[in-house]
Order: structure tokens, then sequence, then C-alpha cells
């Protein structure tokens, strides 16, 4: 059960709830990769059936965050506890979208192949790949507008289309929470338009959906939650309360020039 | 050549280097798409002195106390590597450039200044190995492959290489989904379960055994040719892991038959009176198919030059 209690000064809402049962819950997670640390002391607590934004400035540890509690980076210190148990249990309970840009698209593959890695939870080490799990590959790719490219070479595709594949991987995956390294990077607008129904679907059928996002104008338009970060956190919750131009602010340092502010129209 | 030349001569060379070629192709595909290929090379170099005083210690060619001194010589790699990129604050890959190099140097130099008059090993046979060596003096023909007797006195390089290859096979065989995944792409890798630090190690574990087997057989030219040039040919003749893997078996065994045979009688058809070591041609032969795929494979052209369809 979820308690919220959103401050009501404003300047800083905070969400507080037990954690017990979050889809994704974070407790003093402390990730370095030399002397400084690019994550200090940060706790978190994801809404379940929401939508939640990762926001923040470059180098604010976003995308460290995210690594950090899939387990692929290791934390100095903290816990992260993945429906009220540890990671390592509930791993088939999570789907997960790297980075476009993390992987070499030159390896000799096709984007069948690659949905099919979606399924390794399912198939184990030697598992045959049946006719059921090439129509499961293919039913996410059709989801995601890719059908007609399951016999590409990955590296014959234009970056959206890379971006698709991955998000349709992740369906294959069949999880619960859904936690996404910049899904909108670079990509053109018919993929990007793609990807926000996929995920609003995901949300609609009640999974829990957690990105890293870069581009505050479709905050408001695309998530019902936001995470604000600067190497510690800045604010957490609904997107009305928590994404202001105070927090903004605080989370920026003041970078956003008043344009950009301005454009937001934030309250 | 008929059967009574070629068994005793000429099968058992043959076949070792296929298996040597082959052992060492299989792991090198995953090697090269991590952009590791060159950890063969530093394998063949790092483990030399381990191996020259394995030989000294127990004055004979045995595969476990070879396997046990380049284990260890790796071990020392290791230490001597980080040692000199935390002591002098260089980055590892200057660190490595300079234990590797001095760790070869080291083992030349024990090899020439020890007796090794009593064990076959000399700077030549750590270079070239000694494929044309492996003659099987009981065979009197192709019947000799079914009389037991004469299977007996098959070189022991040839069961122990084959023996070496079926594990090399078998563990990419039961790895190969997770090799797959993490080669592609290692951080969904390990969020779906998959220990990627392991089978990583894994994989250099396995490419060090089919190099340390290979080293005796063959040497240590050959053995950094076909980590490399098989795979990397195959990558320009298919746009599919599973193709890649059987194009680079093809390649291997095509270039160590070519090779052997080449060195073997390909002096002679030009006029010149001795033969040239077999794995030096094959090395050479296998990089003849890596620039031949390279100038007509089908997937040569990848990426933004690559036609799109």
């Amino acid at each position: 059960m979820n308690l919220e209690l959103a401050t009501s000064d404003g300047v800083s809402p905070v969400t507080r709830t037990t954690g017990a049962d979050s889809p994704l819950a974070i407790r003093g997670l402390t990730v370095s990769y030399g002397q400084k640390p690019a994550v200090f002391s940060v706790d978190m607590t994801v809404k379940p059936g929401a939508m939640t934004a990762i926001i923040g400035p470059n180098g604010a540890g976003k995308s460290t965050l995210l690594k950090a509690s899939l387990g692929i980076l290791k934390p100095l210190a903290g816990t992260v506890s993945v429906y009220g148990a540890p990671l390592a249990r509930q791993r088939h309970r999570i789907a997960y979208v790297p980075q476009r840009a993390s992987v070499d698209w030159d390896f000799p593959t096709r984007v069948i192949d690659v949905v099919l890695m979606g399924l390794y939870g399912e198939l184990g080490l030697l598992g045959r790949v049946k006719a059921r799990h090439r129509a499961k590959a293919e039913d996410c790719l059709r989801r995601v507008g890719m059908e007609d490219f399951a016999q590409r070479q990955i590296g014959q595709l234009s970056g959206g289309q890379q971006q698709r594949v991955f998000l349709a991987r992740a369906l294959a995956q069949d999880a619960e929470l859904y936690l996404l390294d910049e899904p909108f990077a670079g990509v053109d607008a018919a993929t990007e338009k793609a990807i926000i129904t996929v995920l609003k679907q995901l949300r609609n059928m009640g999974r829990t959906v957690v990105a890293v996002h870069h581009d505050l104008s479709t905050v408001t338009d695309y998530f019902d939650h936001v995470f604000l970060i600067n190497n510690r956190k800045i604010a957490e919750g609904p997107v009305k309360e928590a994404f202001t131009a105070d927090t903004l602010q605080a989370a920026y340092g003041g970078r956003l020039a008043d344009a950009q502010m301005d454009a937001l129209r934030l309250p | 050549m008929n059967g009574e030349e070629f068994v005793p001569l000429s099968l058992v060379p043959m076949l070792t280097g296929i298996f040597v070629a082959v052992a060492c192709a299989l792991p090198g595909n995953f090697l090269v798409l991590r952009r590791q290929a060159l950890i063969g090379d530093a394998i063949s170099h790092v483990v030399l002195p381990g191996i020259v005083v394995a030989f000294l210690l127990t004055g004979r060619a045995t595969t476990w106390p070879m396997l046990l001194g380049a284990a260890g010589a790796a071990v020392v790699a290791v230490i001597a590597i980080e040692a000199v990129r935390r002591l002098g604050r260089i980055e590892s890959g200057a660190a490595m450039g300079v234990i590797f190099t001095a760790m070869f140097a080291g083992g030349v130099l024990l090899l020439e200044l020890s007796d090794t008059s009593n064990v076959h090993l000399d700077v030549e046979h750590a270079l070239y190995g000694n494929l044309e060596s492996l003659i099987w003096l009981d065979a009197l023909g192709w019947s000799s492959l079914w009389d037991a007797q004469a299977l007996a006195t098959v070189p022991v390089e040839l069961p122990r290489m084959a023996l070496t290859l079926l594990f090399v096979a078998g563990f990419i065989a039961v790895f190969w989904r997770p090799l797959k995944i993490s080669t592609f792409d290692e951080g969904f890798a390990r969020t779906v379960g998959v220990a990627t630090a392991p089978l990583g190690l894994g994989l250099v574990i396995v490419a060090s055994i089919a190099a340390v087997a290979a080293f005796d057989a063959v040497g240590s030219i050959i053995v950094i040719a076909m980590f490399i040039c098989p795979p990397a040919a195959a990558r320009m003749m298919t746009n599919r892991l599973e193709r890649q893997i059987a194009w680079s078996v093809a390649f291997a065994t095509l270039a160590a038959v070519l090779g052997y045979v080449l060195a073997g009688y390909g002096p002679l058809w030009i006029g010149a009176r001795d033969s040239v070591s077999a794995a030096g041609m094959i090395a050479t032969i296998s990089g003849v198919i890596l620039a031949i795929a390279a100038r007509l494979g089908p997937h040569r052209l990848r990426g933004s030059a690559a036609p799109v369809g």
C-alpha cells in the first residue's frame, strides 16, 4: 500500500511511500565511476501502473541510476528492491531498453533474432525456438510497426527503426516493469509517435514504465510522474506537482534559459 | 599420391592442422565480434615462458604441465600488467604491450639459454611448430585406420587436438545463446540473468586452452592467424552469426588443407627443392582467403556503404 504525502509548499514536492510493493524501490543508492559519485544517496519509489520520466542535465546520473537499479553497474552503497524482493529473484518481471548507441549494430544478426533475445528468460540456455516463440516475436514487431523488417540485418535499419526493434525485444520479455534509457533520442517523428503509443498501451494494461528522458517539452504530454536528478535527487512526484519551474531550476542549476522555461508553460 | 604414402606421412599433420585451425577459429568468431581479436595474439605471446618452464621442469612435452605452465604465465602477466599500469601510471593498452612482448622475449631467451636437447623445443619450434614431423610410422595405408595396433601409434598431438576441438565446440554449443546475446548487448544480457563476466572469462579461457594445445603442434604463428583470419573473412560472407560460424569453419579447414599441400609440394612445382613450413603456409593461406573475402565477399560493405535491401 502506497502512502503519498506530497508537501504543500510546492518547492520540493516529495512522494513518500512505504515502497513495499513498489515496482522499483531504491534506498540510499550511491554509484561512482571514479572519485566523484555520479549518483549520490538517491531514494526513489516508482509508482505502479504509471509512466515516470527520469529527468536531469547531461551527466546528472540518469542512465547510471537506471543501470544500477538493473544490476548492470555495482553501486557503492544502497539497496534496490523490485516488487518488494531483491533484484536477482525478480529479473523475469523487468524489461530493459538500453541506449541505442550502446551496441554495435554491425553485429551479424537479423531483426527477428534480436527480438527473440527477449525470450531468453523463457527459453533458457538450451530451449528450442519453436513456432510459437517466432509468432510471439513477430507479434512484438507488429506492435512497433516493424513486421516487414523481420529478416533484415540490423545494420541496415535507420536509427528510429533500430530503437523500435529494441522496444520489440522488451515487449517480448512480457514484463511488468519497463525501464528505458533515452528511448526517444535521435529518432524520427513517426518512431517517437509509435514508441509513445506502445508505452501508453503498456501503462493502460497496468504495466509500469520508467524512462530516462531528455526532451523537457514533451514531459507533460507523455508522462504521469517525474523524477528529477542532478547527482542527488531533486524532486519526485506527479508531473503537476514535481515538474515545476523551481524544481527544474534546481535540477539544471539555472542553466535553462528563460525562453526554454517559458516554452514549457509551467505553473 | 596413394594411400601407402599419404596415410603415414600426410594424414596426421593434415588432420591436426584442420583441428587446430577450427579449434582457434570457433572462439575467434566471438573474440573478433567483441573487439578482443588480439587476445589470441596476447595469449600465444604470454604463455611461452610458462610453457618453456614447464618443459624444463618436467623434461617432457606433456599436456598437463604445459597447460599449468601456460596458466601460471597468464596469471603472472595479469599481475604484471596491473602493476605496470598502476606504478607507471600509464593506460592499460600500453602496459599490455610492454608485458606481452617482454614475456615472449623472456620465453625465447629462456629457450636459447637452456639445454633443450632432450626435448624437441627450440625457438623455431615455438614459432612454426612442427606439423610435418607428425609422422605415423606404423601406418601402411588406408587399412591402418581400422587396425587397432597401428592406431595406437598415432602421434599424440592428433588425439590431443581432437579432444581440444571437441571441448571448444562443446563450450560454444552449450553457451551459444548467452554468448550471442552478451556479445551483441552486454548490458541487456546482464538484465536477463546472463553472468556476463564469468562467461567472458570462460570464452578467454577456452581460447587459451585452444591456443596452448595448438602451440605444441603448430607453433604460435598459426594460432594468431586462425583466431582472426577465418572469422574476419566469414563475417564478409554473411549477415548471420550462425552462418558466419559455418563459413569460418570452412575457411579454417580450407586454409589448413591448402596450406599443408602448398607447403609440401608448392616449392617443388615452381622448381625449388625444399618444402616450406606448413604452419607458415597455412597462416599465409588464411590471410589470402581474408583478402579475397574482403575484395569479393557479398557483405564486405556494411553500414552506410551498404546497399539497402
